[in-house]
């Protein structure tokens, strides 16, 4: 019970000082701005999103220079795993992209990269790898033209498309 | 196709006369007092004259080609040519014999007097460079070429106006490729395209149906090698510029890409992205041998060799972020050499073997700078919000890169230009070309 109340304290104290520290910079401040399409750089909007099917969007958003897949990430790819056993047909093409802040060549890798990373996680929710390729764009596709942070992590994507 | 063979019939009519205390221009530094020199227009016959109006559809081929000398050498950043309304003596009688006097109180320093004629169709022309403070010739050369040819000479002479007063060789009968860029920037549309060094002569070498990056220039011949998304397979290809005829090189289950020649044009090297990693690899022109160069988890492209092929450059990110590394050209002996704050990329090795270009990032900005092939003696050159791709002369004396714009609110604005700056970080400058354009690869010497 004592361990809980300092606990309690200690959170209080952190909050505060969470507060405090937001509105003494004015970084802080913009990124609070675009705070509920971001978090911890990943876009978390569905602005340009498109859907496989209902309740199954067509990408996962990354962070900076990053291809580890976020949760909420594992669960979109989870939703195109269970919507690609069903449609046992459909082979899907998934399209790894780059935002603008990175030298050509090497956001050619990294855009391969993190359609690996889509195409690895929807291979342990049984989706065969014949039915998977792999193309990467690096930063020659934006969706947002934009030279804003929030432009960059919309165009920080993997997207799934229907290969035929 | 493109650029027939000069045919050099008739050079060093005078050899070059004895040294005394000739002018001379140091190249290492930052030139903030450019060499004043004079460019008398190359006099030329009437008879020639009518001739060559006829061919080339020039009023006086003599002063057009006096024109592309004055703007390459002022370009350099080197030399000042003076205005011509203050020339007091006529060509034909200053190639003769300058009246130094006269030159001298217009404080040119240099003069280069010539003539061009026509001789049996073809053009050619004769050419002298004086030193008008020793009131000496410094420099007398004559070449015979076809009309069609008049540019390239303009650049000849410039480059043997550049190399003997700077002591190196010159860069100007050099070709650009780049890529031409256009439409917005969601769905850009890009084009291979080349054009002389000054950006005369352009033309676009692919129609833009499919997405073509980071085209280079074979050093030894007229090959270029880059990246195209033909059939939406982004795979290197080979492209020979005198035939337009292409071929995809290798035969690898993924995207290959980041390609250049090997310095004697042999093999190219390249990355081969797979399962979420990407290694070198080289193939060889003639016998197609693949080789593997590099093995590892990690991002490993932007691969550059060393002038003399025994080493490599390129960058990685096994340490976590993306940093420049060498290794010997069998893939050994890997060492680390950028350890400055923030990113480097795109490391390219000088001709002259001795330093080594790179893109920087750093705290959201983008700098070109060049370090020693052992990390050492870092120097940024230029900052910009985004610039990449640094490509050098063949003389290793100035570079050419890449720069765009940030967009404004909209997302409108956005712009892509080619650059060029000297190793010295002075004389800035716009490369201007017709539409927006980015990676550009500066070619070896046209004529040896």
């Amino acid at each position: 019970m004592i361990l809980s109340k300092i606990f309690k304290n200690t959170l209080l104290v952190i909050m505060a000082c969470l507060v405090l520290s937001a509105c003494a910079t004015k970084k802080e401040a913009t990124i609070d701005s675009i705070g509920g399409q971001i978090q911890g750089d990943v876009y978390t909007g569905t602005e340009g999103v498109k859907y496989l099917a209902d309740g199954v969007p067509d990408r996962v958003f990354f962070a900076t220079n990053e291809s580890i897949l976020t949760t909420a990430s594992r669960e979109t790819l989870r939703a195109q795993a269970a919507w690609l056993r069903k449609n046992s047909d459909i082979n899907v093409i998934l399209e790894g992209h780059a935002d603008e802040r990175g030298t050509r060549e090497y956001n050619l890798a990294l855009g391969e990269r993190r359609a690996n990373s889509a195409k690895d996680y929807l291979m342990t929710y049984g989706i065969s790898s014949d039915r998977i390729s792999v193309l990467s764009y690096g930063k020659e596709r934006p969706i947002d033209s934009g030279s804003t942070p929030l432009a960059w992590s919309k165009n920080r994507r993997s997207v799934t498309v229907k290969a035929n | 196709m493109l650029i027939k063979k000069i045919i050099i019939l008739l050079v060093l009519l005078i050899l070059p006369t004895k040294v005394f205390a000739l002018i001379e221009v140091d190249i290492t530094r930052g030139n903030l007092n450019p060499l004043p020199l004079a460019v008398s227009p190359l006099s030329i016959d009437d008879k020639s004259k009518k001739s060559f109006e006829k061919i080339l559809k020039k009023e006086n081929i003599g002063s057009e080609i006096s024109i592309i000398v004055e703007n390459n050498l002022r370009i350099s950043g080197l030399f000042n040519p003076l205005n011509k309304d203050a020339f007091l003596q006529a060509p034909d009688i200053a190639n003769l014999k300058p009246r130094f006097e006269d030159w001298n109180l217009i404080k040119a320093q240099a003069l280069i007097t010539g003539k061009v004629t026509y001789v049996d169709e073809k053009l050619r022309v004769e050419f002298r460079l004086w030193d008008v403070l020793a009131a000496k010739e410094m420099m007398a050369l004559a070449f015979t070429t076809v009309p069609s040819n008049w540019r390239r000479v303009g650049h000849i002479i410039s480059d043997k106006v550049y190399e003997r007063l700077t002591g190196e060789k010159g860069y100007f009968d050099t070709r650009i490729i780049y890529v031409a860029e256009e439409g917005p920037k969601t769905k850009r549309i890009k084009k291979l395209a080349i054009m002389d060094q000054d950006g005369e002569n352009n033309k676009f070498l692919t129609l833009g149906n499919e997405l073509v990056l980071t085209p280079r220039f074979n050093p030894a011949s007229q090959m270029v090698t880059y990246l195209s998304y033909f059939k939406n397979l982004p795979r290197v290809y080979l492209l020979d510029i005198e035939t337009g005829t292409q071929e995809v090189v290798g035969d690898f289950p993924g995207m290959t890409f980041a390609p250049r020649f090997s310095p004697d044009g042999k093999k190219i090297i390249m990355s081969f992205a797979k399962d979420g990693k990407s290694d070198i690899y080289t193939m060889d022109l003639e016998n197609r041998l693949v080789e593997r160069i590099t093995n590892h988890p990690s991002i490993d492209t932007s691969p550059s060799y060393s002038p003399n092929g025994k080493y490599i450059t390129f960058n990685s990110d096994r340490s976590g972020y993306q940093q420049i590394y060498i290794m010997k050209n069998d893939g050994s002996n890997v060492k680390r050499i950028s350890f400055g704050k923030g990113l480097y990329g795109t490391p390219v090795w000088s001709p002259r073997g001795d330093l080594i270009a790179f893109t920087k990032l750093h705290k959201g900005k983008f700098y070109i700078g060049v370090m020693r092939t052992d990390g050492t003696g870092e120097r940024l050159l230029t900052e910009n919000y985004y610039q990449e791709a640094p490509s050098w002369s063949p003389n290793g004396r100035v570079l050419i890169f890449y720069r765009e714009t940030k967009t404004d609110n909209k997302g409108e604005g956005f712009s892509a230009k080619l650059w060029s700056i000297d190793l010295t970080g002075y004389n800035e400058r716009l490369v201007e070309t017709p539409t927006d354009a980015s990676d550009p690869s500066w070619s070896s010497l046209l004529s040896n």
